[in-house]
């Protein structure tokens, strides 16, 4: 490391030094930065569904009201935007994908989940699994607010957030890898933080 | 080429602060000479990394506020108090210091010229920094595509680029300027923040089939970009750049 940048010391804030901040990244405190790539869909739970098809024997579905009536879980994460900001010990509500898949037979190893809006983002089915993701619909105790990717978002907080869909409608999987909306325009396939995988080639 | 640039591997580079001009009262504009620099489109940021004795580092994006065709790749910042990066880039940084960046990086935030559509810009802060790069691009290349930005700002003393904004409104692109805090006596542009009546009048019909570019801080451009899907816009139509 033998770039020094001159009368540059940072911030001697919260977590840095502590192991928890991955490279490059900062401790945006209370604040939530919004990013999405185009302007925010409004769906109502009437018209939302949640849904599991590609390579499967059979797809799933839930409505709203079936979605919501899944077991659920209570998660505290922290969350890493390739944009720089990390956020700590966010507290999340809704439903793992592990129940989520176990509603298909499938041997894909990849998934694209596709959100209203028609974003899209590509993930390996193993990351997807064992209590490692989630399909959120509140945050802090409150409905998740459409900003922030309601009526639902994909949580899956050990990549970075972009891989965090908001508006998420459903999961298509493959036995291919596909590469989704910011994976196509020179974003990382995989993003993992602590390699600092933001993009293509890191 | 544009399309290379994006998939080439980004990798940091030492670029050189040439000049530092004032862009506003709180933002400055920094001119850096980076060899073998590859070219940008504009719209692109760059990232910047900053490290400390200890070894500790952080990274912020900055979007690339010159035209392709300026020889230095100029950065506008504005001083966030109590940020960590912008108040160092502001009023720590001087000519001849060297500052660790990489880019250019982004192919979906840009403006292809080779499109006849109309363009619509709006901008709130230090959000216009990249349509700065747009603005200059589209004078050098002399394109006809009609432009209007929309650009909401604090007060008078916030408004970044007013010169070069001047220059611009005097070759045919329609500027609007709105101040939201502060009006200085006799103010005809827009006061206030951002409401339907206001997006409607001063930017690009809908059935004219603009390109919408839409970036700033979130509210902004949440307000903005509501307000055009109201109007009739299609969403694939509008791209978005948050600043957080
Ligand atoms: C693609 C992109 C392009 C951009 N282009 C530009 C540009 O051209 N020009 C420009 O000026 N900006 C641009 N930005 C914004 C820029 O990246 C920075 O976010 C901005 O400069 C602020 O950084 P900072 O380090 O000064 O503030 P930060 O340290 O990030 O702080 C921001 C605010 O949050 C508060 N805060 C931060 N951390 C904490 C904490 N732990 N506890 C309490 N409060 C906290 C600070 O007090 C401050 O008010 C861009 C952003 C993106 C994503």
């Amino acid at each position: 490391m033998a770039f020094v940048s001159r009368g540059f010391l940072g911030r001697s804030g919260t977590h840095r030094g502590t192991g928890e901040l991955p490279p490059g990244q900062y401790d945006v405190g209370d604040g939530f930065p919004v990013l999405s790539a185009g302007p925010t869909p409004r769906t109502a739970t009437e018209d939302w569904d949640f849904t599991i098809d590609g390579e499967v024997a059979e797809r799933a579905r839930w409505t709203w009201q079936e979605f919501r009536s899944l077991p659920r879980e209570d998660v505290v994460v922290d969350i890493h935007c390739v944009t720089k900001w990390s956020k700590f010990r966010t507290a999340w509500s809704g439903v793992s994908l592990d129940t989520l898949l176990a509603a298909v037979d499938t041997s894909a190893e990849y998934a694209v989940a596709v959100s209203d809006g028609g974003y899209t983002t590509n993930l390996p089915l193993e990351d997807l699994v064992d209590g490692r993701a989630w399909i959120v619909d509140r945050y802090e105790g409150e409905p998740l607010a459409a900003e922030h990717g309601g009526p639902a978002r994909l949580l899956c907080p050990h990549l970075y957030f972009w891989k965090s869909a908001k508006w998420v409608r459903g999961l298509r999987l493959s036995s291919t890898d596909e590469p989704g909306f910011w994976e196509t325009l020179g974003y990382h396939d995989y993003g993992d933080p602590w390699r600092e995988q933001r993009y293509a080639g890191d | 080429m544009a399309r290379a640039a994006i998939r080439r591997r980004l990798t940091w580079r030492i670029a050189t602060v040439a000049t530092i001009t004032r862009e506003s009262d709180t933002a400055r504009r920094l001119a850096l000479r980076i060899d073998d620099w590859d070219g940008h489109l504009p719209g692109q940021h760059v990232d910047v990394r900053l490290t400390a004795p200890d070894g500790y580092q952080t990274q912020r994006s900055y979007s690339i506020a010159s035209a392709p065709e300026t020889p230095t790749v100029d950065l506008v910042v504005q001083r966030v108090p109590g940020g960590e990066v912008s108040p160092y880039l502001v009023d720590e940084l001087r000519v001849g210091d060297e500052l660790e960046l990489r880019g250019p990086i982004g192919g979906y935030f840009v403006w292809h010229p080779d499109t006849d559509s109309p363009l619509q810009l709006a901008a709130g802060g230090s959000g216009v920094a990249p349509f700065l790069a747009v603005l200059d691009h589209h004078a050098a290349i002399r394109s006809s595509v009609p432009v209007r930005l929309l650009y909401s700002a604090r007060s008078l003393g916030d408004v970044i680029g007013r010169d070069r904004l001047d220059g611009h409104a005097g070759r045919g692109v329609s500027v609007t300027i709105a101040l939201t805090r502060e009006q200085p006596p006799g103010w005809r542009g827009l006061r206030g923040r951002m409401d339907a009546e206001a997006i409607r009048e001063h930017t690009t019909p809908a059935d004219a089939l603009p390109r919408v570019l839409l970036c700033g801080p979130t509210s902004f451009v949440e307000a903005v970009a509501d307000g055009l899907v109201a109007e009739g816009h299609p969403t694939t139509a509008i791209k978005i750049e948050r600043f957080g």
